[in-house]
């Protein structure tokens, strides 16, 4: 390699300038891998960002919403799904108010979450404490694990 | 506002800050609005989780700092399936360019949205604000 760089020879390794910041891009994607995965977090795209949680009778979604009232929330949920929409409203302000920033958002959201496993959308219970919503979704009857009697 | 565009997803904001803080935890940084008119300043923060007894406004030196924790939330049986976010503190200071009157700052929390009315006169002594739960 060295002689054909002395010789002047065009090296294909030289032609992009990005190729070698390419290679160094995928090794440290590759290194990343190692730390299993703490930066890979799900990212589904769409508001509200929600954590999913189980025990051994429910599953357990909560999601932040600052802001939004219990009675613009709307939740439905199917024998494997549930679905949170709803509407987040600013009040207007006063109008000679000058604005220094605006980084709260208002408008409408609607997320589909698939669960895991089957639930009973008959039982499923939601709160909205300080601005947090808990739904509490408790899994079907056939989900639910079962301690098996080894004879 | 509220001309029913849907919500754009934005990930929590984690504060790293040069002085690392002395208790163990993520520290994030509310979304605010500040807005001002001719007699005061109203700033708007959304601090979902935090509980009125938890959050702790202090205004010295025209310097704004807002601190809230948040209490765990689930038990321990839980185990994660999906997390999309994470939780901690919540921390966020300003500098306030305007005198503003200690005696007359109000605070009210409700639905994880605190709204802090800071109204602009003269004379600054340090003084701590007590919120009301609402």
């Amino acid at each position: 390699m060295i002689y054909r760089r002395l010789l002047g020879f065009p090296s294909w390794e030289f032609k992009s300038p990005f190729a070698e910041l390419e290679r160094m891009k995928r090794q440290m994607d590759r290194l990343m891998e190692g730390f299993g995965g703490a930066y890979q977090r799900p990212y589904a795209g769409v508001f509200p960002l929600i954590n999913l949680t189980e025990s051994k009778d429910s599953y357990f979604i909560r999601a932040e919403l600052p802001g939004v009232v219990a009675g613009e929330l709307d939740i439905q949920a199917t024998a494997n799904s549930v679905a949170v929409s709803g509407e987040r409203k600013i009040p207007a302000e006063n109008k000679d108010a000058r604005w220094h920033r605006r980084e709260r958002e208002a408008g409408k959201f609607s997320r589909m979450i698939a669960m895991p496993g089957e639930i009973d959308p008959n039982k499923v219970d939601a709160s909205l404490v300080n601005g947090i919503l808990t739904v509490v979704v408790p899994k079907a009857e056939v989900a639910k694990p079962r301690q098996i009697a080894v004879r | 506002m509220a001309d029913g565009k849907d919500i754009t997803v934005k990930e929590k904001q984690e504060l790293t800050t040069p002085a690392e803080q002395t208790t163990p935890g993520a520290v994030f940084t509310p979304q605010v609005d500040i807005f001002e008119t001719e007699k005061e300043i109203t700033l708007l923060a959304d601090i979902p989780g935090v509980k009125s007894e938890k959050l702790n406004i202090d205004l010295r030196d025209n310097i704004l700092t807002i601190t809230g924790d948040i209490e765990a939330v689930g038990s321990v049986a839980e185990e994660g399936v999906l997390i999309e976010y994470d939780t901690g503190r919540f921390y966020r200071q300003f500098t306030l360019s305007e005198v503003i009157d200690q005696n007359k700052i109000d605070a009210k929390l409700g639905d994880g949205v605190l709204r802090l009315t800071l109204p602009k006169v003269e004379k600054a002594t340090p003084r701590r604000i007590a919120i009301k739960a609402t």
